[in-house]
């Protein structure tokens, strides 16, 4: 087996870290449908194992890029539960101070360069950051996440092509949830596999098991290796599912309209990416006791942010009015 | 004191500054041939490595500075047209301006966009327009417009060492105008106007390449025995409103004038502070001259007839002092 070489250690941390988006994100619907949260959320329920498996093939010093479905990946690349739920809440404590919110949550210490409220915005800035390695000689790799919706836009070819021509450290990864808001993929891309874009410009294109989070972990070593040694870019297309609609709540203003079969649903909650990890690992590798643990641990993680976050101000209103321009 | 031109002006501000701080890189179209002269000789000194021949992207090449200037580099993102910035209004206006904000101030966005601004002689309405007007709408910005070869060197030397996004708009009417230029450091900061023409009788506030038709709209104005104030605010972003209404407090008319359009445009900002907060000084109503709210048209006499310029100046000053 391939994941020999994986230690049980981190095979632990990536279930924990699994784990930990999932109960974040089932508790941000919960909490968001009770009316505790401001404005909308995007949750990646489903999708635990591509955020996962890519962010940890990464170092501390190097880069994600995120999306509106943001929340997994920055937990995934070291972000802490209390400051994001505090951001979520629009409060003070929160990792932006309240001012970015469930699609703007960054943390650029962690190298986190923020979630995006545009589809296909983070192509370019990983690309970016990419050149940034590059141009200064250091050795960081981005990783920018992002979703089939994001293929169709311009800024996926922009950005693959210069990523390309320059043989820029960055790992392509498409979460292909199979829906880009209410449409299906099928019905608005050129072709079946995002994967296969990879050809028009020159670069590996890998299509993985976007629920097997140590499949995932496997082809982002390799692309991020790849990108270290100045080889370039690699694409990766992870095939996985959202559970939950586009924006939580949204049957709130869609009403009996349809857009995914109730069968399709079921299908792909049988592939979840922690039943997944548990079947393929316990009992040999952890004992039920060890996995039930880690599970307590982060419910009581999940429950002191909410805590925090609740219990944590509001900023100042004249706050609105700060951190427009860096005087250093 | 020596001469340089504009364009000079330009590739020295460029040169001093990739001198004196290896954070700094370049990326644009065509900037290793240097089309209009702005990056000539930099990839000798510089290498290619730092002077980037970005493809027709601007999208991506915008975006990827954007990026590289939340990793920690400071990048010159050189776009050729001024409409061209359509193409990475994105990158621009929702990712560079807005990234620090959202962020609760944790991200410094140090990144100067350059580009030629204006009409240039019948170059058609999509090589013709200026722009910045639609960006004064968009918090997070600073906007630059120089008006001759000392002060290009100098804000654009200020906009490359200021840790936010700035906007260099450079128009190429200037390219060949001449001007004394201080060979060491000098820096002029950002948000400071300058008065370009002492006088008594009437304020004529002109932006960027205006300034030059100002001055002789009011050589002109002086011989009917008009003594004109010309006041260049140079920054647009930071605005220097104090110089501004320290001068139409002193001639108590004011006349605004620039090439982007009426409506919405930087002109409208300016008379707008002048009537917020100058208007006890005010004899007579604030008069605007821009281009009006057409697309910059191709024809030679088509074209000539929108722009504002020197003799229309001085026909709007006189209905202003009726």
């Amino acid at each position: 087996m391939a994941d020999a070489t994986i230690s049980t250690e981190k095979l632990l941390d990536m279930y924990r870290t699994m784990q930990t988006i999932r109960q974040f994100e089932s508790r941000v619907r919960d909490i968001f449908k009770e009316g505790k949260l401001p404005g909308f959320v995007h949750v990646s329920i489903g999708e635990e194992a591509s955020a996962t498996g890519g962010a940890a093939a990464l170092t501390v010093k190097d880069y994600i890029t995120s999306t509106h479905r943001g929340h997994g990946h920055l937990i995934a690349k070291g972000g802490e539960v209390k400051p994001m739920m505090a951001e979520l809440f629009g409060k003070k404590t929160g990792y932006c101070k309240g001012k970015g919110g469930s699609m703007h949550i960054a943390n650029f210490s962690l190298g986190i360069l923020g979630a995006n409220g545009i589809v296909g915005a983070g192509l370019p800035l990983a690309t970016g950051a990419a050149l940034a390695a590059k141009v200064r000689g250091s050795s960081e790799v981005a990783l920018c996440f992002f979703g089939d919706g994001a293929s169709n836009e311009g800024t996926f070819h922009e950005s693959l092509n210069i990523a390309s021509s320059w043989k820029l450290p960055v790992v392509f990864m498409c979460e292909n949830n199979l829906y880009g808001e209410f449409t299906a993929g099928k019905d608005v891309t050129s072709v079946k596999d995002i994967a296969d874009r990879a050809r028009g410009h020159d670069m590996p294109g890998v299509v993985l098991n976007g629920n097997d989070v140590v499949e995932v972990y496997e082809a982002t070593c390799q692309a991020v290796e790849r990108a270290r040694k100045g080889q370039g870019p690699t694409l990766l297309e992870c095939k996985t599912y959202r559970w939950e609609g586009h924006v939580v709540g949204e049957e709130a203003f869609l009403g009996k309209k349809s857009y995914r079969p109730a069968d399709e649903i079921e299908a792909w909650k049988k592939r979840c990416p922690l039943l997944t990890f548990e079947q393929r690992f316990v009992p040999d590798t952890f004992s039920q006791a060890e996995i039930e643990k880690v599970q307590a641990e982060v419910a009581q993680s999940i429950d002191e942010a909410v805590q925090f976050a609740q219990d944590s101000p509001y900023p100042e209103p004249e706050e609105a009015l700060e951190d427009m321009f860096s005087e250093a | 004191m020596r001469e340089i031109n504009f364009i000079q002006a330009i590739n020295e501000a460029l040169a001093e500054e990739l001198r004196l701080d290896p954070k700094i890189f370049m990326i644009g179209i065509d900037i290793w041939v240097g089309a209009f002269g702005a990056t000539s000789g930099l990839t000798d000194e510089f290498g290619k490595e730092r002077i980037l021949n970005a493809p027709i992207s601007e999208a991506g090449y915008a975006g990827a500075g954007v990026g590289a200037a939340m990793a920690g580099m400071r990048p010159i993102v050189e776009i050729e047209f001024a409409s061209f910035f359509y193409c990475c209004w994105d990158q621009v206006c929702n990712q560079a301006a807005k990234l620090r904000y959202m962020s609760g101030g944790q991200a410094a966005i140090p990144i100067t966009f350059r580009s030629v601004c204006g009409a240039i002689g019948s170059a058609a309405a999509q090589h013709s327009e200026t722009v910045y007007s639609q960006f004064m709408s968009v918090p997070g910005l600073k906007i630059v417009v120089p008006s001759g070869p000392r002060d290009m060197k100098g804000l654009l030397k200020s906009a490359i060492r200021d840790n936010n996004p700035v906007l260099v708009f450079e128009h190429l009417k200037l390219g060949r105008t001449k001007e004394e230029v201080p060979d060491e450091d000098s820096v002029i900061p950002l948000g400071q106007a300058e008065v370009k023409r002492e006088g008594t009788d009437v304020t004529i506030v002109a932006i960027g390449f205006m300034v030059s038709q100002a001055l002789k709209a009011a050589k002109s104005l002086e011989q009917d025995g008009i003594s004109a104030e010309v006041v260049d605010p140079r920054t647009l972003i930071p605005l220097d409103e104090e110089t501004i209404l320290a001068s139409v407090a002193k001639t108590h008319k004011v006349l605004v004038v620039d090439e982007a359009h009426l409506r919405c445009g930087a002109a409208a900002e300016i008379a707008a502070v002048i009537a917020d907060k100058g208007f006890d000084n005010l004899d007579a109503p604030i008069k605007r001259l821009t281009t009006p709210d057409v697309p910059v048209p191709f024809s030679p006499p088509l074209e000539k007839f929108v722009l504002p310029d020197d003799k229309k100046i001085v026909s709007a000053v006189k209905e202003l002092l009726g």
